[in-house]
């Protein structure tokens, strides 16, 4: 070993390998930083089912309640209001929840009205488009909805998208599905509780 | 004096940094009107620092207090109704200086060889300021801020496959909420501050590498004199930082009235529905980003969801951006400046000009059909004007460029 040879390819090699083990660990380093951003433990509890009495609910109306931060909405309809559901199919983009909209309610909810009790809809008031919370328009054939033909139903603001009574999605407007039903059951008659399925005695 | 110099230039190249940059920086003698606007994007960056870190020191980033945080700055902090109005104005100001340099870089092909990287460079400057502009707008938690986040991060869940679980860990919970505003702080005060900071110094080191273009876009270092300067070239300093300085009263001037008589400009600058508390149960009845993202806003509305997912709009939008970047490979033609173009390109810029202001208007109207078709016709004329970009560059006739700049 008397004279030395400088050997670059033993020397790239080097140069190689400490690169990957230095990106390797750059690697591991990232995952506290990239893993403080998810929901904190707080952020995780925070998300308890809610309880609403529904007792002095009238017909038509509406009352807005956070659930997970966000606005659920529980509304009344009468008879009239149901039989006008059915009639609308033709203008609804996927009016039996069984297409691009089949996973935004529980398995429970099967009818068109969308709801474990016809008169009572339980709805998340977050529009699936871009998370605007439409505005609630009952009165029938309101003139900037398209006159007569409007049943009374929800119009997105933000962008426009309509839905109907039980927050099926008009077609041909932004939002590309129905809103979501949140799970919820009757624990009472006049309680329901947001965030709990139906045990299956009870449904 | 001197062996003061003398001793820091041994330790600290102060002497080679003042010439080349600024007493022996060579500069197109011809510039007008439209190259003001650089040098008055850095003030109102160095403004917007300066007021942002006065501001940080009463704004509470907590969902709970920064609304009446804000308020408190406006009311009990001295004089801090005008450094909020400053801060507030100034991202306005940024972005009407910004538009009108890069309306600049488009006129006089300052995007053009050899300057592509600093044009890629203002690019990113310019998406890192909408992200900077955006964040600041949450902070004051009013109902634009938090109905506009609300939205812009939905854009994140549209992503297919990752998109909902991306937005859990962009929001850090489940919906719009103290953790995300608190974060936007942290970016908005110091990540995307630095990031612009070096990306300005990248940009500048770039532009002082190749040397300025002008209106005429002709190359001065193509005709130097015997000591190797420029024939058509004086020093930045004093000959422009003078100059400038002049553009920087008439500025302040206009920005003052603003700030005094103005500041929220008729909702156009700070939004009505902004100085009510964000309430997560009601949208207002009217929304809209601030007037500097509606042709992009326009964009995303304009598409329709396909296939159950309103993520092609997203794209859409996000490609309205990045097309910008490519730019500089889309122009065939051999002349840089306006004023030797064939007419193709002059009545394209027109088009395209007139399609972005228009889709910014119609971004911060209600969505009516009317207004659906017009977003549809001048997103496809926005983006005609760069898919078509090098056949309407190689047509028609330019004019002869002359060898040196004219008056």
């Amino acid at each position: 070993m008397s004279e030395q040879v400088i050997d670059l390819k033993k020397r790239r090699f080097l140069t190689n390998a400490t690169s990957v083990v230095g990106a390797v660990g750059v690697g591991f380093v990232l995952v506290p930083f990239l893993s403080s951003w998810m929901p904190s433990a707080r952020a995780k509890a925070a998300g308890a089912p809610i309880d609403v009495n529904i007792t002095k609910l009238e017909p038509g109306q509406l009352v807005r309640v956070l659930w997970r931060k966000k606005p659920v909405w529980i509304f009344r309809r009468d008879a009239q209001a149901l039989a006008n559901l059915k009639t609308l199919d033709g203008d609804l983009a996927d009016p039996n929840s069984t297409g691009n909209s089949k996973t935004n309610q529980p398995t429970y909810i099967t009818e068109n009205h969308r709801a474990i009790k016809a008169e009572i809809a339980v709805i998340v008031g977050i529009c699936t488009h871009l998370g605007c919370s439409p505005t609630y328009r009952p009165e029938l054939g309101a003139a900037d909805l398209g006159g007569d033909s409007w049943k009374g139903g929800f119009y997105c603001p933000c962008h426009g998208s309509k839905f109907d009574l039980a927050g099926r999605v008009y077609s041909g407007v932004p939002a590309p599905t129905n809103l979501v039903i949140p799970p919820y059951h009757f624990v009472s008659d006049s309680l329901i509780q947001i965030g709990v399925d139906p045990t299956t005695s009870a449904s | 004096m001197d062996n003061n110099k003398n001793w820091i230039d041994q330790r600290f190249p102060l002497t080679k940094v003042w010439n080349e940059h600024l007493a022996e920086y060579y500069t197109p003698r011809n510039f007008n009107f439209w190259y003001f606007f650089g040098s008055l994007a850095m003030l109102v960056l160095v403004m917007q620092i300066v007021t942002g870190i006065f501001l940080t020191m009463h704004f509470k980033p907590d969902a709970a207090n920064a609304f009446a945080s804000v308020e408190y700055i406006m009311r009990d902090v001295d004089w801090g109704w005008l450094i909020r109005y400053l801060h507030s104005t100034g991202a306005s100001a940024f972005f009407i200086v910004i538009y009108l340099h890069m309306y600049r870089g488009l006129l006089y092909g300052s995007y053009k060889s050899p300057r592509e990287l600093i044009w890629i460079l203002g690019i990113i400057l310019y998406i890192a300021l909408m992200a900077e502009a955006f964040m600041g707008y949450v902070l004051p938690w009013g109902q634009m801020s938090y109905w506009g986040a609300q939205v812009i991060i939905s854009l994140f869940g549209s992503v297919p496959f990752i998109g909902p679980d991306l937005l859990v860990w962009i929001l850090g919970d489940y919906a719009v909420g103290d953790p995300a505003l608190n974060r936007f702080f942290s970016l908005h005060v110091i990540a995307l501050p630095l990031i612009l900071v070096v990306l300005v110094f990248l940009h500048i080191v770039a532009l002082h590498t190749v040397g300025s273009n002008n209106p005429d876009g002709v190359e001065i270092k193509k005709n130097k004199d015997k000591n190797g300067i420029p024939k058509d070239g004086i020093p930045f300093h004093p000959y422009y930082s003078v100059k400038d300085i002049v553009g920087v009263v008439v500025f302040l001037m206009l920005f003052s009235a603003v700030v005094f008589f103005a500041p929220a400009l008729n909702g156009y600058f700070l939004e009505h529905a902004n100085f009510i508390e964000a309430n997560p149960l009601k949208t207002p009845d009217r929304i809209a980003p601030l007037w500097y993202l509606t042709p992009f806003y326009s964009v995303l509305r304009a598409i329709p969801p396909m296939f159950g997912s309103q993520f092609p709009g997203v794209v859409g939008m996000f490609a309205a951006l990045l097309i910008l970047l490519a730019l500089p490979w889309l122009d065939r033609s051999k002349v840089k400046s306006i004023r030797y173009r064939s007419y193709p390109y002059k009545i394209a810029l027109g088009v395209f000009v007139l399609s972005f202001v228009i889709l910014g208007w119609l971004g911060m109207e209600k969505v009516t059909p009317v207004n659906s078709i017009l977003a549809r016709v001048f997103t496809v004329t926005y983006f005609g004007f760069f898919i078509l970009m090098p056949w309407f560059t190689s047509i028609g006739k330019t004019k002869q460029v002359p060898e040196r700049v004219t008056e």
